[in-house]
């Protein structure tokens, strides 16, 4: 389990604690094709994040799209089912508590999301959408009463003139505005927890910190917590408290916001700020960048899995058979390459499962594991290294590599990093 | 633009960024009223007829879209869109079309092996590549990119930028990149062109842009924008003008602090208050 995470003594404490929370989306596919496949594919959007949430703070969950912090911050309202793993808040286990059960709790955490148009009725008034959840949730039902909260908070969030845009519709509002009306919706229950999912990326740049500003207040104001989702390092800086990293459903790196820009440790968090585009022409360079691409969460890398991609990968990362299939592809693209080492292709040709690539033999194998060995050399040096074997096996050439390491959070300089740097 | 150089267009949603871009390639919809002059070599594209401008555009002019599927046929394989492509500008064979699809796919990191796959079955950063490889497989003179890589996240984002610089680089090709983005802008770009409400208020290198903004308005924009660097927030009030009615005068004017009687009145005319950057403020010279 993660350092910074809970033992469930702990949780009492902590406003809000997620522990190994999983949460596994079933991959849709046509009915019959669904009877025939046994281990039915799965996206591993979580897998097994853990942390806690104190009184007071705002927690950054940071990372590139497909990461799974939209999905934490979803199953932490119980708006995604979690697969398995603990989400605890007020030290209540809220992890299987049904729809009745739920709804008390949800005046107390309530959700901003990113596009403020579609999260208004366009055919509801301002005023009404903000009271709505008074009604929904049998806080009052006397009308007079609900439109004075009504005005009141639109005072607070900067909707003014309230009176004003009380009867307005979301279409005569700016994008802004309606950013602020959905704020005062979230607020008029009096929430302990607002889970901000990109609250200001739909935004002009012009005004997102006014936007950001208003969030800054309400929470000094009203003793609130945040746990705040964005994709922008920049904004998360500025905004959090601490910050988790996450990438292809884990949480890569946790702890204080400020340590973590000063010296990110995990290599995927030193990516990330590095590949941050700088607004001042005087400080352009040459980025050192990771390969390639976030890779299917259906099929997450073995070990780490930042692995492939990863400038300080070690043997022990978790090299399989599959990179090294990818590895031939890319080299291959140079036409000369590909011809030069054409007793090895195609590439469709070669299979992969777990730790092993294979393809059949063809009829003269001579020269066949220099020719590998040889091609391996010219990759990452840990990649050539985590090659265990290199044989042949009942008519096929098989590559075989080393058993990845166990991987677990260890606490360095302050915040829990996964990597096996440290 | 001169050849080589790298023009960014900046501005908030709805400063008409977009459309310029899709004026300069003559796609705009029936209704609209294009005036004034584009020229590309000396020639006024205005002034063509649309078979001639259907013959340029893809050939001199191509345009990079922020969302790849808004170019790819998810009913053609990558290849064939690179085979309509050429044979729409030229008269080869498709064997030889073929081969200069490969030759452009592979210049981007796409194998030969994928090139009869189906655009859905590519990561968004490999449609966005193989975007860039189509629009350039005729060599244009002027590539038009339209916020390239918002939907991109900021790895891949950086990735593209560096292809997208090194191709600029290899063929001398103009640039005209449409972003919202001043850090990107401040990455790549060699000018600027601040956009507010359909109008240029301000123009000048990228250094002077970002050391020295003269117009209010660039000014709070560069203000505004959240860096790892900042320390403070900053906005500019109000929010841009709904163009169907836009402001009198100086259309800034009313979220301006700086505003007077005059701005309300009078249109100001670009000046140049720097060599080769200009402003478009009655007030510029104090702000020099």
């Amino acid at each position: 389990m993660i350092a910074e995470s809970v033992r469930p003594s702990e949780g009492a404490s902590s406003l809000l604690a997620v522990e190994e929370l999983v949460v596994h989306y079933p991959v849709k596919m046509p009915f019959l094709q669904s009877l025939l496949i046994r281990d039915k594919p799965v996206v591993h959007a979580v897998d097994g994040v853990s942390f806690a949430l104190r009184p007071g703070e705002i927690l950054g969950l940071v990372g590139e799209s497909g990461c799974g912090k939209t999905t934490v911050g979803r199953a932490v309202l119980r708006l995604a089912d979690p697969t398995s793993g603990h989400i605890r808040f007020e030290g209540t286990d809220i992890t299987n508590l049904r729809e009745k059960e739920l709804r008390p709790l949800r005046t107390k955490i309530q959700i901003i999301f990113q596009d403020p148009h579609a999260s208004l009725n366009p055919a509801m008034s301002i005023g009404r959408a903000i009271g709505h959840p008074l009604e929904i949730h049998g806080i009052s039902d006397d009308p007079e009463e609900i439109r004075q909260a009504v005005l009141t908070i639109m005072r607070e969030v900067g909707l003014t003139p309230e009176e004003l845009l009380y009867d307005q519709f979301p279409g005569d509002l700016s994008g802004g505005q309606k950013q602020r009306a959905v704020i005062a919706r979230a607020m008029i229950l009096r929430p302990r927890l607002l889970v901000a999912d990109e609250p200001v990326a739909m935004l002009d740049m012009s005004i997102r910190a006014r936007v950001l500003e208003l969030m800054l207040d309400l929470k000094a104001r009203h003793n609130l917590t945040y746990l705040f989702i964005t994709h922008d390092l920049a904004t998360a800086k500025f905004v959090c408290d601490r910050i988790a990293i996450m990438y292809l459903g884990r949480i890569v790196e946790i702890g204080p916001a400020k340590e973590i820009y000063a010296d990110p440790k995990h290599p995927y968090t030193r990516a990330l700020l590095a590949a941050i585009p700088v607004p001042d022409p005087t400080k352009r360079g040459p980025k050192v960048l990771p390969r390639g691409e976030v890779p299917d969460a259906i099929r997450p890398p073995a070990g780490c899995r930042f692995h492939p991609r990863c400038r300080s990968v070690l043997p022990s990362c978790g090299w399989e058979g599959r990179d090294f299939v990818e590895f031939l592809e890319e080299r291959w693209l140079d036409e000369r390459t590909a011809q030069a080492e054409a007793n090895l292709g195609p590439i469709d040709a070669w299979n992969y499962e777990g730790l092993a690539a294979r393809r059949e033999a063809p009829e003269n194998v001579a020269g066949i594991p220099e020719t590998i060995r040889r091609i391996l050399e010219s990759g990452p040096p840990a990649f050539a290294a985590a090659v265990s074997s290199i044989g042949f096996e009942e008519r096929e050439i098989v590559v075989r590599f080393r058993r990845p390491d166990d991987l677990r959070p260890k606490l360095v300089e302050g915040r829990s990093v996964e990597c096996l740097l440290y | 633009m001169a050849a080589g150089e790298t023009l960014g267009v900046v501005g908030e949603t709805g400063c008409g960024k977009s459309t310029l871009g899709k004026a300069i390639l003559g796609v705009m919809p029936g209704n609209a009223q294009v005036r004034g002059k584009i020229l590309l070599h000396g020639k006024d594209l205005l002034t063509l007829d649309d078979e001639s401008f259907r013959q340029l555009r893809g050939k001199d002019i191509a345009l990079i879209f922020q969302d790849p599927m808004t170019r790819l046929n998810p009913l053609l394989k990558i290849e064939d869109h690179f085979i309509e492509e050429i044979r729409a500008h030229e008269d080869v064979p498709r064997d030889e079309a073929r081969a200069r699809a490969r030759v452009a796919l592979e210049s981007m990191g796409i194998p030969e092996s994928r090139m009869r796959n189906f655009p859905h079955e590519f990561s968004g950063g490999m449609r966005q590549r193989i975007m860039i490889a189509l629009a350039l497989v005729m060599r244009p003179s002027v590539l038009i990119a339209d916020e390239p890589t918002t939907s991109l996240d900021v790895i891949v984002e950086a990735q593209i930028l560096e292809i997208l610089a090194d191709l600029r680089r290899a063929y001398k090709m103009a640039l005209l990149l449409i972003t919202h983005n001043l850090g990107i802008v401040a990455e790549v770009c060699d000018r600027v062109a601040v956009l507010y409400a359909g109008k240029v208020a301000e123009t000048g290198s990228v250094r002077d842009i970002f050391a020295k903004p003269i117009h209010p308005y660039t000014q709070g924009l560069l203000k505004s924008v959240i860096h790892l660097e900042t320390k403070e927030l900053s906005s500019i009030d109000g929010s841009p003008p709904d163009l169907v009615d836009p402001p009198t005068g100086c259309r800034f004017h009313p979220r301006c602090q700086y505003a007077q009687e005059i701005c309300t009145r009078e249109v100001p005319a670009l000046v140049e208050y720097r060599e080769g950057q200009s402003a478009a403020c009655h007030f510029g010279k104090d702000f020099v």
